[in-house]
């Protein structure tokens, strides 16, 4: 049994360094927009509403596309596989933008 | 550790699916966690936007931060209701633990793609190393959303909150917050158990005998969706 025929040689690649330092700098990029988003938070009056939800959707976009594009490598697969991913995300926007028009009608309603 | 000639085994169906090609270059079990994931964000998707809309039919709080106080007759600004941290009674301290999760999060994303970059070169250790510290992360982030979720449900000594009474506001605002952080931390519960499932495989060493790790890369592309959720959920829930 212990000698059997298959026994599995594993041959173990030296670190990729280039790619990890990559990922790091990506973590790091996600860190510091975070920052941002707290220092805005806090920084940025409640009055400019408006302001502070632009910045912060911008923030978010940013951060998901660095989390879809490098962690989970959707930049660097095929153009077909990337596409076949993100174009169907246009129904979620088509959901949000019939939700918030629903939104405001309920609010003329109710006045 | 032995040196002799490279034995590279393609991911099944990494070469060609049993079709004899293979589709978008990636094998069948990646493209369809891929599938899985775009439904899974729709779902997310549904309940945010749902939150969003709830939201706007409710009046919103129009007077200055400094003298807001919680009333049901308008929804509460979510850094007044999320200010407390552990160990620090009474101390205020608004989204400061929501941003530590926050961290905890994605240093366990971090710590997961550097298990796949492990992977790929076949590093048993190295897999073992980084899934660990992946199965920690995810286990504090659901050790904080425990606490999180008894404050909230205990409150701040009135009538604490729960699906029909809330005493930060309209009930809805709880409603909402079970629902989304409960989801998205069942999907964390999911991923720490899957996480494992790959451990213990690593430990014992199926994928050395299989010839490629795609495995980790598989359930990694899972953890990375549960953080971009939480990311989502971060701003539209605490911070807008």
């Amino acid at each position: 049994m212990a000698h059997h025929a298959e026994e599995t040689t594993v041959t173990v690649l030296p670190p990729d360094k280039a790619r990890i330092k990559k990922l790091w700098q990506v973590a790091g990029i996600l860190g510091i927009i975070t920052l941002i988003e707290f220092g805005v938070a806090f920084g940025v009056p409640h009055e400019m509403k408006d302001l502070r939800v632009w910045i912060f959707i911008g923030m978010t976009i940013i951060k998901a596309a660095y989390i879809v594009g490098e962690f989970m490598h959707l930049r660097h697969e095929t153009k077909v596989l990337m596409w076949s991913i993100l174009v169907p995300i246009v129904f979620i926007v088509w959901m949000l933008v019939a939700f918030v028009y629903e939104g405001m009608s309920i609010g003329d309603v109710r006045i | 550790m032995s040196h002799t000639s490279p034995v590279v085994v393609p991911a099944p169906g990494k070469t060609e699916w049993d079709g004899g090609v293979s589709p978008m270059n990636a094998s069948y079990g990646k493209l369809m966690m891929w599938f899985f994931l775009l439904s899974d964000a729709f779902t997310f998707s549904a309940l945010l936007i749902t939150y969003g809309l709830v939201r706007s039919s409710h009046p919103a709080y129009d007077g200055t931060v400094e003298n807001f106080v919680f009333s049901p007759a308008y929804w509460p600004i979510p850094e007044k209701v999320f200010a407390s941290i552990p160990f620090f009674h009474g101390l205020h301290a608004p989204l400061v633990f929501v941003g530590i999760m926050t961290f905890i999060l994605i240093m366990s994303s971090v710590t997961m793609v550097l298990a796949v970059e492990a992977g790929q070169r076949m590093d048993r250790r190295a897999v073992e190393k980084w899934m660990l510290w992946t199965i920690l992360g995810g286990i504090c982030f659901l050790s904080c959303q425990a606490w999180e979720w008894t404050h909230f449900i205990i409150g701040d000594g009135v009538t604490g909150a729960n699906l029909v009474r809330n005493e930060y506001g309209p009930p809805d605002f709880a409603d909402f917050f079970f629902f989304i952080t409960g989801f998205h931390g069942f999907h964390v519960f999911s991923g720490v158990l899957l996480n494992f499932l790959i451990f213990y495989n690593t430990v014992t060493g199926v994928y050395d005998r299989r010839g490629h790790y795609e495995m980790v890369e598989k359930v990694g592309l899972y953890w990375h969706f549960v953080d971009l959720v939480w990311v989502f959920v971060f701003t539209f829930f605490y911070l807008v």
